[in-house]
């Protein structure tokens, strides 16, 4: 079953000024349940605009949105509910930590949400283990931690609510390569634990070919494809030309490809790389014998 | 929501009023506020209202975007429309018990209204046809006498430009919070006045904390680029009175005098 549907969802902002600007136009869109949904498009394309209709923080100038079988805007006073069935992490979300200790950030979603002291307790501390933060953080103050760990807390803020789809807006943006890795990973974990439908926007194709098995590519307010990882990235010359990219180790076979090497173009993550290389030199090892 | 704040935003255009000298427009704001309230009768608001009808044209500034501005200060209008009617002393209209409406007051809170209205529509006429830049360049330059008293002009255009500079940042970082804190589910649209203020820590603590480091870091970048304020600093763009500056100039005297001549001949109608 479709987790989240659009049907013909536009935005424009400022309508009818000389800023009029059409963020989105005619989004069709169907994502099921447990998918893990990567969402690739240059800066500007009007991918945040896109996924913030999809928890209810920006309503459609036209279109529909369904969130779990509702259309959320069919009451407008219910749509809090539909922010905690879809949970979003914005950019750069440790910008928004405010409270005194960690645990009380991250307990201030479940808080709104209603639920008791023991719930919020319990939601708290499975939040933080999901994001490898050891409870002994809980009493801290979330300022006096690394760039990475309040990133962890911001996202863990987001995870204590138990979102049934979880949207991570570039969630490894300024990070180091092993903070970048480890949040990933996390996800990823939290996504086959959960069985919760993940999108994941990001500028990294390689982390879209490792992690997601779905790409959304948003192109010019509209969408240009969603479809699998291998099927999107197959269409390496018009992703290029729409300022995108597929991932370097395919460029990598594209290239031995084209130099006439008998491997395969079908190479999306290093993983995959490696397992075509050992084949050819098998196959080129078995003819020599 | 917070972006449909207007006063003081500038809406890009090329009408003469747009490329006049921002210097001039400013001293012809000064201008129409003194003519505004010199007004002493009705005849003297028909100038006003030719004024405002001439300046408008002339800028093509949508008449719904005026309107937009005015929106925001409708109930200090009809307070002070009230307590007008209510509390003039004259020739009673309407009684009951204690109150009552006087002729002079109604007269007096329809000119109080008119008043109010056209001093917003005129002086948003200045922010949206000037660039908030251009604007402190024009400050900054009509208030240069002051450094002969030792006050410190240039920085004060500096601390003004910078501070209209971040607004729209600020907003945008607002919007960011709230949509961020709302996605958490925090409710900012109902509940108790105090419970609508306690909801607002969650967005004013990541709101200054981030002010502070965009401050911060605007103070290093400016020190890496050796910023020097005040003294033998030469400008990009350099102010020009024009042709159209004295244009608007010859008739904004003209609208100036036609009012204190009304006020001189014409009967004084209450």
């Amino acid at each position: 079953m479709a987790i989240i549907k659009t049907e013909h969802l536009s935005h424009v902002y400022s309508p009818g000024t000389p800023f009029e600007k059409t963020a989105i136009g005619d989004v069709n869109l169907e994502i099921e349940q447990g998918d893990f949904v990567g969402v690739i498009g240059h800066t500007g394309s009007g991918k945040s605009t896109l996924i913030q209709h999809l928890n209810g923080l920006l309503e459609p100038t036209s279109g529909k949105v369904w969130v779990d079988g509702k259309d959320i805007w069919e009451n407008k006073k219910q749509i809090r509910q539909v922010r905690f069935l879809v949970g979003m992490v914005f950019q750069y979300p440790e910008y928004q930590l405010f409270e005194e200790t960690v645990f009380r950030d991250i307990a201030f979603g479940p808080t709104n949400m209603g639920l008791s002291e023991e719930e919020i307790k319990q939601s708290v501390l499975e939040a933080m283990e999901f994001v490898g933060l050891d409870p002994s953080y809980a009493d801290k103050s979330p300022f006096d931690l690394s760039g990475g760990q309040k990133r962890r807390v911001a996202i863990a803020g987001v995870i204590a609510m138990r979102p049934k789809v979880l949207i991570l807006d570039e969630p490894t943006a300024g990070l180091d390569p092993k903070g970048r890795d480890m949040i990933l990973n996390q996800i990823k974990s939290y996504h086959e634990k959960t069985g919760s439908t993940i999108l994941l926007v990001s500028h990294s194709m390689e982390d879209i070919a490792k992690f997601a098995k779905k790409v959304l590519v948003i192109n010019q307010s509209k969408v240009f494809a969603y479809d699998t990882v291998e099927k999107v990235f197959s269409r390496r010359e018009e992703l290029i030309e729409m300022g995108l990219n597929i991932p370097q180790i395919s460029n990598v076979f594209h290239t031995l490809a084209q130099k006439g090497y008998p491997v395969s173009e079908r190479v999306y993550t290093v993983q995959a790389a490696k397992e075509e290389l050992l084949r050819v030199l098998r196959e080129r090892g078995a003819a020599h014998d | 929501m917070i972006r449909d704040i207007t006063l003081g935003q500038f809406f890009p255009g090329q009408s003469p009023v747009h490329r006049m000298d921002p210097r001039m427009k400013v001293l012809l704001t000064i201008v129409y506020i003194i003519l505004l309230f010199s007004v002493g009768n009705w005849l003297g608001f028909l100038v006003v209202i030719l004024f405002l009808a001439v300046s408008i044209g002339i800028s093509k500034i949508p008449f719904k975007l005026m309107i937009k501005g005015v929106k925001p200060i409708i109930p200090l209008i009809v307070f002070t429309s009230i307590l007008n009617m209510f509390f003039v002393a004259g020739d009673p209209i309407f009684k009951i018990g204690f109150f009552k409406i006087t002729i002079e007051g109604v007269v007096l809170a329809a000119k109080m209204a008119f008043r109010i209205v056209a001093l917003i529509v005129g002086t948003s006429l200045l922010t949206y046809t000037t660039s908030p830049i251009a604007l402190t360049d024009a400050i900054e330059s009509l208030l240069k006498p002051l450094k002969k008293v030792k006050f410190p002009v240039h920085e004060m255009a500096m601390m003004m430009s910078i501070a209209l500079r971040f607004i729209p940042t600020l907003i945008e970082e607002t919007d960011k919070i709230m949509s961020a804190q709302k996605a958490r589910g925090a409710d900012l649209e109902s509940g108790s006045l105090m419970q609508r203020a306690k909801a607002l820590v969650p967005i004013l603590i990541p709101l200054f904390i981030s002010a502070f480091r965009r401050a911060e870091e605007l103070a290093l970048a400016m020190e890496c680029r050796c910023y020097q304020g005040g003294e033998g600093r030469t400008r990009m763009r350099q102010l020009k009175y024009g042709r159209l500056d004295l244009y608007a100039a010859i008739f904004s005297l003209l609208c100036l005098v036609g009012v204190i001549l009304i006020n001189l001949f014409a009967p004084v109608i209450p």
